[in-house]
């Protein structure tokens, strides 16, 4: 089967760039599967697991809290801001980071203007996602 | 004459300095690879970003309502100057030669009538300045006390700057730091973070393909939520430049210290043999003397 170039970059390191069949990309809009040939987009990500297929197999899972991500036709680029392999998520971890969120989300939603309230909104998801994620490992 | 005693001292004194500049050479050494590596590591992300961001600068200049940073607030009245430097010394002229370059600026700038801020990231810069341009600073960051300077500490303080940015708090904000050249040559420099300069696009098939591009949610939305983030990769990038830049200058400060401290010993020890050669003659003649006299 054809493939493409995945090219996985968190600020501090280059996670993984080698050729894969298929990426899941966890985009603002919903889960967007990428397969070689994809049309051009550039692509905001909410929190979620990233889904790599390679050999018909599904080789890694890596959870990320947001970032962007470019797709051309032979080369899928993300930039995440923080990225973790699904298997190293601990369930105790992403619970508190959920009730850390809740409160921020709720001191948020008090006074702060809709943009602050729709960042810790975005947070808050992006923590429920590491949960599900981690329960789901 | 120094007494041999005196000399003894000063020997054996000199001689745990070199040891302990030796052993500071070579810590510096390790850690300036560590800080090499992670600047290394940085740089994908920071490239992948400005392609991105090059693309998308295209499709929204111009536009009336660009985001503030990427345009700016239009005036150019008054200045913030983030200045990255060092958190600790015995590093030759580094920490210096940032604090000089970043007060001629103020000098400058405020010649010209601008207001200035400051913001000190870095312990070191931010006590040189603080000496002259004290009620200019804003805010300082300081690194001292943490092992490793992580993205989440860029990202603080990039979110300073925005939020600084939206009260309006200032224009025009750039970015003074050692700019790593190679292990012994860092020059200060200034790098203007906003208004950003748009990436400029390679000619040819990066023009083309980006006419292609779809965006998910709109430009707009996408830019505004990748200029804070590039905005934390600049600041991010200074800093690590900053850390492996100040490595390799107290590396070659500490290497200039020890040869320093070998040449003084050598020639304390000339010192110190001829002293006692003088000694043992002097006494010799006194025996001889007293023996003839006899």
């Amino acid at each position: 089967m054809s493939t493409f170039q995945l090219e996985f970059v968190s600020p501090e390191k280059l996670l993984l760039s080698r050729p894969v069949e298929m990426a899941v990309i966890p985009a603002a809009e919903g889960e967007m599967g990428v397969l070689p040939g994809h049309s051009p987009m550039i692509v905001a990500l909410r929190g979620g697991v990233i889904t790599v297929t390679e050999a018909g197999q599904v080789s890694e899972r890596l959870f990320v809290a947001g970032g962007f991500a470019e797709v051309t036709p032979s080369r899928v680029t993300i930039l995440a801001d923080e990225a973790t392999p699904v298997a190293q998520l601990s369930k105790a971890d992403a619970e508190r980071r959920v009730a850390k969120c809740e409160k921020a989300y709720d001191e948020a939603a008090g006074e702060a203007t809709p943009e602050k309230r729709d960042a810790a909104m975005a947070r808050l998801l992006a923590a429920r996602a590491m949960l599900a994620a981690a329960e789901a490992a | 004459m120094a007494s041999l005693k005196a000399l003894r001292l000063r020997i054996n004194s000199v001689k745990s300095t070199r040891k302990i500049t030796q052993a500071m050479k070579m810590v510096a050494a390790a850690k300036l690879r560590r800080a090499q590596q992670r600047a290394e590591a940085a740089r994908p992300y920071a490239e992948r970003m400005e392609r991105m961001l090059a693309s998308l600068g295209a499709a929204v200049a111009g536009q009336p309502d660009a985001p503030k940073l990427l345009v700016g607030t239009g005036g150019d009245a008054v200045h913030l100057l983030v200045v990255v430097s060092g958190d600790r010394g015995l590093a030759g002229a580094f920490n210096t030669n940032v604090g000089r370059f970043a007060r001629n600026r103020v000098r400058e700038l405020e010649s010209h009538g601008k207001t200035v801020k400051i913001l000190g990231v870095g312990r070191k810069a931010t006590t040189y300045l603080k000496r002259e341009f004290g009620s200019r600073f804003v805010g300082e960051v300081s690194f001292a006390n943490k092992k490793v300077v992580g993205f989440e500490d860029a990202a603080e303080i990039a979110a300073t700057i925005t939020k600084m940015l939206d009260a309006n708090e200032f224009d025009v904000c750039s970015l003074i730091y050692n700019r790593f050249k190679n292990v012994i040559t860092q020059t200060p420099s200034e790098q203007q973070l906003i208004p950003g300069a748009v990436p400029e696009q390679e000619a040819g098939e990066a023009i083309g393909a980006q006419a292609l591009y779809e965006y998910e949610p709109t430009e707009d939305e996408i830019l505004a939520a990748l200029l804070p983030q590039n905005l934390a990769v600049q600041v991010y990038r200074a800093i690590l430049e900053t850390t492996a830049g100040f490595y390799g200058s107290q590396m070659t400060a500490m290497d200039n210290a020890t040869r320093n401290a070998g040449e003084m010993i050598n020639k304390l020890t000339i010192n110190y043999n001829r002293t006692r050669q003088a000694n043992i003659t002097k006494e010799l003649i006194e025996i001889i003397s007293g023996a003839e006299a006899v």
